[in-house]
C-alpha cells in the first residue's frame, strides 16, 4: 500500500504547469512574480544570473547605495547563528554614479525590474541620492532607513518617527515622479505600526518589512565577540516569526498600503505566510546563501502552493489570514490514507500543509487549469 | 559560469586528520581548472545551517560509471564539516561550483615551487598536473603542524621533482616552517614561480620570500586564499580583503570571485582584517590619481 500512496504523492507534488496569475501590485508598479531578491543578498543581480531566471521573478532590490564609494567595515563581518547569521558589512558599495553606470544598465539590458535601495547619513544624503535616479530605468525606491543619522548623534532614522518621516519625504519630493518609494522598516522599535504611519503620512507609496534585528555572538575561545563591528544584524529563518508579525500588524492597521514581506523565507510556504498576513509581495535573502537558486525555487513553490489550494490568483490570497476562512476550507474530508503518507515522506507535523497533503478538488482541471496550459 | 548541482555522496574516507569526500555532480568537472573551488550546502534542506561551506577542489573526474565527480578535503572543525563527515554514499548534497578565479600558468614552460600547509595544499595536485602538461618542471614543499595533518605526501612525491615537507613538532619532515625551507628550493631549482594555499600567516610568509628571492628580485607568487565566505559566489560581501588594484589603489574586493587566487603582492598583508586608510570608500582615503 505504501508504493501506491507514495506515487500518488509524488504524482500530487510534481512541478506542474499550474495556470495562477502571479501578477501583483506595489503602487503603481505591477510586476508578473511577487518574489524579489533582498537588499545585499544579491549585490546587483549579475551573479545571480548563473542560477536564476532574473527576468522571471519580481525583481531584484540591489545592495543599499550610497553617495560616495564605501569599503565598508573590518572583517569578519558573519557569523553563522541558529537558523540565521549575523552581519555587519558596513554598506559596501561603490557609490551611486558608478551604481548607475554599471549596475542599473546592466539591469536594465538584461530586462531585469530594479528596485534601487538608498542610504545616507543624512537627510540630505537620501534627497541626493533619489534626485539622482531622476530619469534612470527603475521600477522602485526602497529607502534603507536603518542608518545612523550623523546630524542626531548616530540615532537610527527607523527608530524615530520624525526622522523616518523627513527622510521619506524628502526622498519623495526628490524622486522621479510615477516611480513607488517604499521605506523599509527596522524591527528594533517599540511600535513599529507607528513608524509605518508616520512612513506612509510622509508620502511612502509602501513598506518593506523587516530589515535585520541586531544580535551579536561572543567567541568562547578567544573570549571577544566574533564580529569586528561588535553587533551585526540578524537575519534568516530566525526571525521569521518576528517578520511575519511586523507585516501582520501593519496591514491590519494599513489595509491599503502594498508591502514586501521580508525576514527568513526559505520556501514557497513561508513565502505563503507573508502573503497571508498581508504582503503583497516578498523579497528573499539569507536563504539565496544556502540556496543561489532559491528566488526561481520559491517563486515556482509559492505558486504550487496557491495552486494546490484553489486559489487563481495571488492577490485573492493578501492578507487572506486576516479574514475568516469559510471560502478556503474544502467541505471534503481529507482523502483516506493522507495520514499514512504524511509519516512515510516525513513530512513535518508542525508545518503548515504541505502541497502534497492538501486536499485536492474534485474538478482537477478548473484548479490545475491543466488543458489550457498544455495546448 | 559556475553551476548548482543537486549531486549524490559517492564516498566518504578519513585521511589522516582530514576527511576527503567525492561526491557525484556532473557539470562541474568539466570546467573545473586549479584553484578553483566548490560551495557546498550543510544540514540538510530543513537544517539550521545556513551558509555553504567552500572547498578547494582537490581532483574531478569528468566521466566515470556515475556521471562527473569532484573530490575535496576537509578537517572536522565545527558543526557543518561534522555534518558532512557523517554523510554517506548516496546522500544527497547540493554543491555549487567551481567558483572563483583559478591559478595563472605561465604561458612559456617555468620553473614552478608549489607550496602548500595542512589540507591547502589539496588545490595543488590539480596545478600540478595542468603545469607538467605545459612542459613545466614542478618542486613542491608541503608543510604542516604535525605528520598527521600533512596532506598528500604520496601524490607530491609521485608528482613532483624534489618535495621538502616539514613539521611544526618535527614528526615527519625537517622541524620548522614551509618558509624556512623555500628559500633553499627557489635557489636550486632556479624558481620562475611560487604557487601556495594555505593560512593566511603562512601565504604573507610565503609571499615574503618569493618577493626576496635572487638578491631582492623577486619571482611571482599565485596565492589562493582562505577568508570565510557566506555566499562563495559574490552576493553577501563577508569575504573580503585589501587588494591594490593595475590602478594602484587598494579596493576591498571579494576573495569569493575576484580570488581566491591573487598575485601575493597585491595582498595588502599591513591590513589585512581591517580598512586601510587609504582604501577607496574608507572614509579618510586620499586616493591616488
Ligand atoms: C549580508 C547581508 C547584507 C544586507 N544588506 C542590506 C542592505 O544593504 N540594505 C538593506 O536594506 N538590507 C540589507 N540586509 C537585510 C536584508 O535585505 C533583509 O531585510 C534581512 O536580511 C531579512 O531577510 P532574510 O532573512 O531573508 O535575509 C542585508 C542582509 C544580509 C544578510
Ligand atoms: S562569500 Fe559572499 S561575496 Fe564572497
Amino acid at each position: 500500500m505504501g508504493d501506491v500512496s507514495v506515487t500518488i504523492r509524488q504524482d500530487i507534488g510534481k512541478p506542474r504547469h499550474v495556470s495562477v496569475d502571479m501578477t501583483t501590485s506595489l503602487g503603481p508598479l505591477v510586476v508578473n512574480d511577487p518574489v524579489f531578491t533582498a537588499s545585499g543578498c544579491a549585490a546587483a543581480g549579475q551573479e545571480l544570473a548563473a542560477f536564476n531566471d532574473l527576468t522571471a521573478i519580481g525583481g531584484v532590490v540591489t545592495k543599499s547605495i550610497q553617495l560616495r564609494p564605501r569599503a565598508g567595515r573590518a572583517t569578519p563581518r558573519m557569523a553563522e547563528t541558529p537558523s540565521g547569521m549575523l552581519n555587519s558589512i558596513g554598506l559596501q558599495g561603490p557609490g551611486i554614479d558608478v551604481f548607475i553606470k554599471r549596475d542599473l544598465a546592466w539591469l536594465e539590458e538584461h530586462e531585469v525590474t530594479a528596485v534601487v535601495s538608498i542610504a545616507g547619513s543624512s537627510v540630505d544624503d537620501y534627497a541626493k541620492l533619489a534626485g539622482k535616479l531622476r530619469g534612470k530605468p527603475l521600477g522602485m525606491i526602497e529607502v534603507n532607513i536603518s542608518c545612523p543619522n550623523v546630524e542626531d548623534r548616530g540615532q537610527v532614522f527607523a527608530c524615530d518617527r520624525n526622522a523616518a518621516a523627513a527622510v521619506v519625504s524628502a526622498v519623495r519630493r526628490a524622486a522621479p515622479s510615477g516611480v513607488p518609494v517604499f521605506a523599509k522598516l527596522s524591527p528594533d522599535v517599540t511600535n513599529i505600526v507607528d513608524i509605518a504611519k508616520a512612513c506612509v503620512d510622509a508620502g511612502a507609496t509602501g513598506l518593506s518589512l523587516i530589515n535585520t534585528t541586531l544580535g551579536m555572538v561572543i567567541d568562547t575561545t578567544t573570549m571577544r565577540p566574533i564580529l569586528a563591528g561588535v553587533t551585526g544584524g540578524l537575519s534568516g529563518p530566525a526571525i521569521r516569526p518576528m517578520a511575519l508579525r511586523c507585516v501582520w500588524q501593519v496591514h491590519e492597521a494599513l489595509p491599503e498600503v502594498p508591502i514586501f514581506g521580508i525576514g527568513g523565507i526559505r520556501t514557497g510556504l513561508d513565502a505563503f505566510q507573508f502573503i497571508l498576513a498581508g504582503a503583497s509581495a516578498v523579497q528573499v535573502g539569507t536563504v539565496i546563501f544556502n540556496d543561489p537558486g532559491a528566488p526561481s525555487r520559491i517563486s515556482r513553490e509559492l505558486r504550487e502552493v496557491l495552486a494546490s489550494r484553489g486559489l487563481n490568483s495571488l492577490e485573492q490570497a493578501i492578507g487572506m489570514g486576516h479574514r475568516e476562512p469559510e471560502t478556503i476550507i474544502p467541505e471534503d474530508p481529507e482523502p483516506p490514507g493522507a495520514e499514512d503518507l504524511d509519516i512515510e515522506l516525513g513530512v513535518d507535523a508542525d508545518e503548515p500543509a504541505p502541497v502534497e497533503t492538501v486536499y485536492i478538488a474534485p474538478d482537477v482541471d478548473e484548479v490545475f487549469d491543466i488543458a489550457a496550459e498544455d495546448a | 559560469m559556475p553551476v548548482q548541482v543537486k549531486g549524490e555522496v559517492l564516498s566518504v574516507k578519513p585521511i589522516g586528520d582530514y576527511y576527503s569526500m567525492t561526491v557525484v555532480a556532473s557539470g562541474i568537472a568539466e570546467i573545473t581548472r586549479p584553484g578553483q573551488f566548490i560551495a557546498v550546502a550543510v544540514g540538510g534542506d530543513d537544517g539550521g545551517m545556513l551558509l555553504r561551506r567552500a572547498f578547494s577542489i582537490y581532483s574531478v573526474r569528468e566521466t566515470g560509471v556515475y556521471g562527473g565527480t569532484v573530490e575535496f578535503i576537509f578537517s572536522v572543525t565545527g558543526r557543518g564539516t561534522a555534518w558532512l563527515s557523517r554523510q554517506r554514499p548516496y546522500d544527497p548534497i547540493d554543491v555549487v561550483g567551481p567558483l572563483g578565479r583559478p591559478f595563472a600558468l605561465p604561458r612559456e614552460p617555468a620553473n614552478c615551487v608549489l607550496v602548500g600547509g595542512g589540507y591547502g595544499s589539496a588545490p595543488l595536485f590539480l596545478l600540478a598536473d595542468a603545469l607538467r602538461t605545459r612542459g613545466c618542471r614542478v618542486d613542491a614543499v608541503l608543510g604542516a603542524s604535525t605528520g598527521d595533518r600533512l596532506f598528500g605526501a604520496l601524490d607530491a612525491k609521485r608528482m613532483a621533482a624534489s618535495v621538502a615537507f616539514t613539521t611544526d613538532d618535527g614528526s615527519y619532515g625537517e622541524k620548522g616552517r614551509v618558509t624556512d625551507v623555500l628559500p633553499e628550493v627557489i635557489d636550486r631549482v632556479h624558481a620562475d614561480v611560487v604557487y601556495a594555499c594555505g593560512p593566511m600567516a603562512m601565504l604573507e610568509g610565503v609571499q615574503r620570500v618569493a618577493g626576496a628571492a635572487y638578491g631582492g628580485a623577486g619571482i611571482p607568487a599565485q596565492l589562493a586564499v582562505e577568508e570565510s565566505m557566506a555566499c562563495g559566489v559574490g552576493v553577501c560581501m563577508t569575504c573580503v580583503l585589501p587588494v591594490i588594484g593595475s590602478d594602484d589603489n587598494t579596493r576591498m574586493v571579494r576573495s569569493c570571485v575576484d580570488g581566491p587566487v591573487f598575485a601575493g603582492d597585491r595582498i595588502r598583508w599591513d591590513a589585512l582584517g581591517s580598512i586601510p586608510d587609504d582604501a577607496i570608500g574608507s572614509g579618510v582615503e586620499v586616493q591616488k590619481k
